[in-house]
């Protein structure tokens, strides 16, 4: 019995901790719990580190852990919930960067001794530089300190393609002589330089694919450091999050019908621009009174959130409207498409902080067969997700993607602000249908304006 | 016969991963991925060996502190961000 031998049974008992609190995270009802025992386990793997008998010197890790825990605290309880996009790519990022210093400081220390060394040491620096800046720039995009539109300038491909070159090619010499310190050096600045690129031409509403890549790519970054450092327990949780990364990306693609390849080099919103043909039809508007009075003889109601509803911070507004229909014996739910926010369960998270109870909120899947038998569907913020040109128009750049069937509802109220297009620069024909009434101004005031309509009546 | 042994662990790693979390529903994928970020500061414990065995010359100080900082934040951040959100999810009050 030494004491590595009972470090790693530590990070045995850890990795079924981290493992079980992913497990319990399968329901809302012991989700905390997970996360506690999740908590608990990284708790045990770092006092087994710190006693481990390895560390000689602390002033420096006490200093990281201070900083550390300053930072992530206030952060943390600062956030508010509309920001929980930006404040997950920016923790993806901390942990790429993280990864890149530790593999760094092993190659700078122990230098790399075989080829398989040199491997996982060259993928831990390609991977964890690109995902570093590549989270950056999905956290200005997320936090608005970068414009999010697609960002294109000419020759992007083939600055592109002369990156992925010049890594793999000095990827190849490095591995040939792993000694080389400046061929290290230039591999992780072009990775970091490569990860910008990557991300900046991908615009807001592929955010959702983008952010899950981010995260696959952080748990890969995690895996191959723990190669580079032959640390079983990285290599595990490494594996979790890639796992999880991957799981999202697909469900992600999956709502948007399109292929992780074409999200992540098509810039669909820059490129795609088709005006729409045909007879130009009258979306028609109603007024707040009119609406009022359609809402109070509703026996059921469906609630359509999308970005907008995030932009406008509306969710506290909606969860009134939602409480006062149903004192008025009005049935209320929520429909949430997959792809609706900036990242996945985006639109969750805002209404579960408006105290609306999750047994209100639908997925996709189970409301749509429920559309016709609703009364009022209202769709605040969103836009694609409800078009149903994605049904029938095979032309349009959102044929075959799945959406929720608001045009089904026997009449629909669409809360936006002008009639312009949504992100793919289309033009939803759900707007010009019979049963659709659009109510145009902030989302926030038009629900609140309506709260307000239904609190007066009740006097 | 190490590097067999660690792939060994890599494979089985992520078949339980996709076991696990095809299971989480879509109302958590939120909460879901902050965890990720939690459990990915475990990159904490090779930060702790580069700030506290290997940290010899400016350069390795640097890199090492930093990496137990942005380990540390992740792990902090993540956690404490997961539990503020998880404690959110309401059932439905009976009243």
């Amino acid at each position: 019995m030494n004491n590595e031998f009972f470090v790693n049974l530590v990070y045995i008992v850890s990795s079924i901790l981290f493992a079980s609190g992913l497990k319990f995270l399968g329901s809302p009802l012991t989700a905390r719990k997970g996360n506690f025992l999740s908590a608990l386990g990284m708790l045990l793997a770092i006092v087994a580190t710190l006693f481990s008998g390895h560390l000689i010197s602390f002033q420096w890790i006490i200093l990281g852990i201070v900083i550390g825990t300053a930072l992530g605290a206030f952060v943390a309880v600062r956030a508010a919930m509309t920001q929980m996009p930006e404040m997950i790519a920016l923790l993806h990022g901390c942990g790429a960067l993280a990864s890149v210093f530790v593999d760094w400081t092993a190659y700078h220390v122990h230098g790399a001794h075989d080829l398989t060394g040199a491997i996982t040491l060259y993928l831990s620096i390609v991977i964890g530089g690109l995902t570093f800046t590549g989270s950056v720039i999905a956290w200005g995009k997320l936090s608005e300190r970068i414009p999010g539109k697609p960002l294109l300038f000419a020759g992007q491909r083939i600055v592109n393609l002369g990156l992925i070159i010049s890594i793999v090619v000095l990827g190849i010499m490095f591995l040939m002589n792993p000694a080389r310190y400046d061929l290290f050096l230039i591999i992780l600045g072009l990775s970091l330089l490569f990860g910008i690129f990557l991300v900046i031409p991908i615009g807001g509403a592929d955010m959702p694919v983008v952010i899950s890549v981010l995260n696959s790519y952080s748990g890969v970054v995690a895996c191959t450091t723990g190669f580079v450092i032959h640390n079983t327990l990285l290599i595990v949780v490494g594996a979790l999050v890639g796992a999880n990364g991957i799981i999202l990306s697909i469900i992600m693609c999956k709502a948007m019908n399109r292929s992780i390849t074409n999200v992540l080099f098509g810039a669909f919103g820059a490129v795609v621009k088709k005006k729409a043909d045909g007879e130009k039809k009258d979306a028609k508007a109603v007024s707040l009174e009119d609406a009022f009075l359609i809402l109070e003889n509703a026996k059921s109601a469906v609630i359509v959130p999308g970005y907008g509803l995030a932009v406008a911070q509306a969710q506290h507004a909606v969860r009134e409207l939602g409480e006062l229909l149903e004192k008025n014996g009005c049935d209320v739910k929520y429909a949430i498409h997959p792809v609706a926010g900036r990242m996945p369960g985006h639109m969750n998270v805002l209404l579960a902080e408006a105290n609306i109870p999750y047994e209100q909120l639908y997925e996709m899947d189970s409301i749509n067969p429920l559309m016709e038998t609703v009364d009022v569907c209202m769709i605040i913020g969103a836009n694609d997700v409800v078009n149903p040109a994605s049904r029938h128009d095979q032309s349009s750049p959102i044929y075959g993607m799945p959406i929720i069937n608001a045009d089904k509802a026997k009449t629909v109220f669409v809360l936006k602000r002008s009639m312009n297009t949504g992100f793919a620069g289309i033009e939803n024909e759900l707007f010009y249908y019979d049963n659709t009434r659009m109510i145009f101004g902030d989302a926030k005031q038009t629900v609140q304006g309506l709260v307000a309509e239904f609190k007066n009546a009740a006097k | 016969m190490e590097l067999i042994y660690l792939l060994f662990i890599l494979v089985l790693s992520i078949f339980l991963g996709f076991a696990l979390i095809s299971r989480v529903p879509p109302l958590l994928h939120t909460p879901l991925m902050s965890e990720a970020n939690a459990i990915c500061g475990i990159i904490i414990i090779g930060a702790l060996i580069a700030a506290g065995a290997e940290a010899t010359s400016t350069l390795t100080i640097i890199l090492g502190t930093s990496a137990v900082a942005l380990a540390t934040f992740n792990v902090v951040g993540g956690y404490l961000v997961t539990e503020r959100m998880l404690k959110m999810f309401k059932k439905k009050e009976s009243a």
